[in-house]
């Protein structure tokens, strides 16, 4: 009982130690910003490799989820005569939900995973303490420009996400299904609010996109500098950012869509 | 003592508070001469050098470089101070993504506004003092280990620096490249006025260079003294690690209970 | 460097298509093309009961939509719910009798407000007051009602 209660101690102190160690060290990313503006040619590399990388994966998933829920929403909406609604089904859920969401998820597995495997290893091969000892430091060196171009890709592949899935659910629900092209659109268009539905969705995926990235660059930054810590960290990576991604969707939604 | 770069004073250091490192280390660290300091793997030895460039600091006691107080320092006045420390990494640790050119003049762009045939006639110059000139294209993945090695060199010297750390430099090498970065080592000390310190458990090499010897031991300098002091020392310690003889004071077997009891309670 | 370049490129035409995703998203999907609300002028109208009826409904005519509910409130003085509507600047001829009326779409769609141009000379303007409204029909109150009368034949 007694050594239940010291291993449950331990384990409360180790995940509030780890959890001050990754503010303090958001605070260092942060304030490397003025780095990052400083050297225009290694940002626009990172947002290459963070943002140009990740942007074939999205727009294929956008495509087959928005031909997906377009046949699924017509299956269901047929039956009571509403597949004019169609479009609206798409378009809201697409929005709202399953843009940053989706986008979130694929972003972590793609880039995220990435960054926290490259800088994971740039510990273990010595290149961030061999950075130290040339006076260079690699939070605002390496890491900062990599947290900053996920923050700002993410939210644009986000919105690529969304407009291709609703175009390819339009193909499936119009050209290939037969609802009226007219209600596809309008009813979309009567009920879609751009401030409030599009501007909450892209300020959910602004949220994922820091959350996603803080906890790739940290668990690359924190890994264990072996190939096995390296390993662990990458699968920590995605794993946690999922459920990051998934929890705080609900917050989200909870705070942005709960009063209709 | 104004002739010593570097000075530690009773150092004590720990990861965690079950395994202490240092129990009080004290070591000089004269100018202009090559400090190397010694021991059994797992002593610690590597973490030394990380003490003295500021990644480490020490539970309690002084790490003084060159008059500077390195533990006190603040961000900005430590990074000031590595300007003038370079550091051999055992694996090289050249940024991957970068060609040889690039690596060595990576610390210059990070640091100084120059022109970009200024930065060339550096780099060159010190590709040209590891023998590495035409190799300034490659990529570090197409080089071989000690090649590697010879590009850390020339990057860690770029900066001109007053105290040159080489961390485990003879490891892993083929016997010409071993004598290779041996002179190289030697050369550079007295052609640039570098102060350097070797950490290694290598006798032979570190013997035929160093000016002075440190051996470290359970967290504190066992002996210390020139090559040849410490060939003909009478500690038996010394003796054993000098002329690598399996036991000693220095035991062979992991601390153990009774080896018969050992064997018979498995019978249970 | 040749590397650097295509950096550069794909990462510009990742911002391009952004901006054009978001352009699209804007103007072919969400109603921000359509009315804004800031735009139009305020008119108030009173009605005995608003049924399901909320902001940003639409206020059509015959029809069209020329506006939308921005307000709905509880007036105290006179014990009746008040809808603040605005309407497109495009429809000031709109007659001051005009009358307001709650529908619903379909069985069970959404509610809306309807205006039927009246015969007066003066326009309705900023601030004016809709006299002549229509409640909201309330179902259960029509099938109470249907079915009292049958009960009590």
């Amino acid at each position: 009982m007694l050594n239940f209660l010291q291993t449950t101690g331990a384990h409360i102190i180790d995940t509030l130690s780890n959890l001050g160690k990754a503010t303090l060290f958001l605070f260092n990313v942060l304030l490397g910003l003025k780095d990052v503006l400083l050297r225009p040619k290694v940002f626009v590399r990172e947002l290459y490799s963070v943002g140009v990388l990740s942007m074939l994966i999205i727009i294929f998933s956008a495509i087959f989820v928005g031909m997906v829920m377009s046949l699924l929403g017509y299956i269901t909406l047929v039956d009571f005569g509403a597949e004019e609604s169609l479009g609206l089904l798409v378009s809201l859920s697409l929005i709202r939900e399953l843009g940053p969401v989706l986008s979130a998820l694929l972003f972590s597995g793609r880039a995220g995973s990435a960054l926290t495997a490259e800088i994971g290893l740039m510990k273990a091969t010595e290149q961030l303490a061999s950075m130290e000892m040339m006076a260079v430091d690699p939070v605002r060196r390496i890491i900062a420009p990599r947290f900053f171009a996920g923050l700002i890709t993410l939210p644009i592949l986000t919105i690529i996400f969304m407009a291709i899935g609703i175009y390819s659910g339009y193909l499936v629900g119009s050209v290939w299904l037969g609802v009226d092209d007219g209600s596809f659109w309008s009813q979309m268009q009567s009920k879609v609010e751009f401030r409030h539905d599009i501007v909450n969705g892209i300020i959910k995926s602004v949220v994922f996109a820091f959350v996603v990235t803080w906890i790739a660059v940290f668990q690359g930054y924190n890994a264990m500098p072996t190939s096995e810590g390296v390993s662990r960290a990458t699968t920590n990576s995605v794993v946690y950012s999922a459920l990051a991604v998934l929890a705080l969707d609900f917050i989200l939604t909870a705070l942005m869509f709960s009063n209709f | 003592m104004s002739d010593s770069l570097v000075s530690i004073r009773d150092v004590h250091f720990s990861w965690n508070p079950r395994r202490e490192i240092y129990t009080g280390v004290s070591l000089e660290i004269p100018e202009g001469k090559i400090t190397a300091i010694m021991g059994p793997s797992g002593t610690g030895k590597t973490t030394l050098l990380r003490l003295i460039g500021g990644q480490l600091r020490p539970s309690s006691g002084s790490v003084q470089v060159a008059g500077e107080e390195i533990p006190k320092l603040n961000r900005e006045k430590l990074y000031k101070a590595r300007r003038r420390m370079g550091m051999l990494f055992q694996s090289g640790a050249l940024l991957t993504d970068l060609s040889v050119f690039e690596n060595i003049a990576f610390p210059i762009r990070e640091h100084y506004d120059f022109t970009e045939s200024m930065i060339r006639d550096i780099v060159l110059m010190k590709l040209e003092l590891v023998g590495l000139r035409g190799a300034r294209d490659l990529m570090p993945s197409e080089l071989s280990g000690g090649m590697k090695r010879r590009v850390a060199l020339a990057r860690a010297i770029v900066l001109d620096p007053l105290l040159m750390m080489y961390d485990e430099p003879f490891t892993g090498l083929d016997p010409v490249t071993l004598g290779t970065i041996v002179t190289l080592i030697k050369e550079l000390n007295e052609s640039l006025g570098l102060t350097s310190v070797i950490v290694s458990h290598d006798i032979r090499e570190t013997f035929s260079i160093a000016d002075h010897v440190c051996i470290l031991s359970e967290g504190i300098i066992v002996a210390a003294g020139s090559p040849e002091e410490l060939m003909n020392s009478d500690s038996e310690f010394v003796q054993q690690f000098v002329n690598g003889k399996p036991d000693g004071p220095m035991p062979f077997h992991y601390p153990a209970g009774d080896y018969t009891q050992d064997l018979l309670d498995g019978d249970i | 460097m040749g590397s650097s370049r295509t950096a550069e490129i794909t990462v510009g035409a990742l911002f391009v298509l952004g901006v054009l995703a978001l352009f699209a998203l804007a103007m072919n999907v969400s109603n921000i093309s359509s009315f804004s609300a800031d735009k139009g002028f305020n008119v108030t109208a009173k009605f005995g009961n608003v049924g399901g009826l909320k902001t940003k409904a639409k206020v059509t005519l015959s029809g069209v939509t020329v506006g939308r509910v921005t307000e709905i409130f509880y007036d105290k003085k006179s014990f009746r719910a008040t809808v603040v509507m605005a309407i497109d600047p495009q429809y000031d001829y709109l007659p001051e009798d005009t009358q307001a009326s709650i529908y619903t779409a379909g069985l069970l769609g959404e509610q809306y407000v309807s205006l039927e141009p009246g015969a007066e000379e003066v326009s309705l303007k900023e601030g004016s007051v809709i006299q002549l409204t229509q409640s909201a029909v309330v179902l259960e109150e029509i099938i109470g009602k249907v079915l009292v009368s049958l009960t009590t034949k």
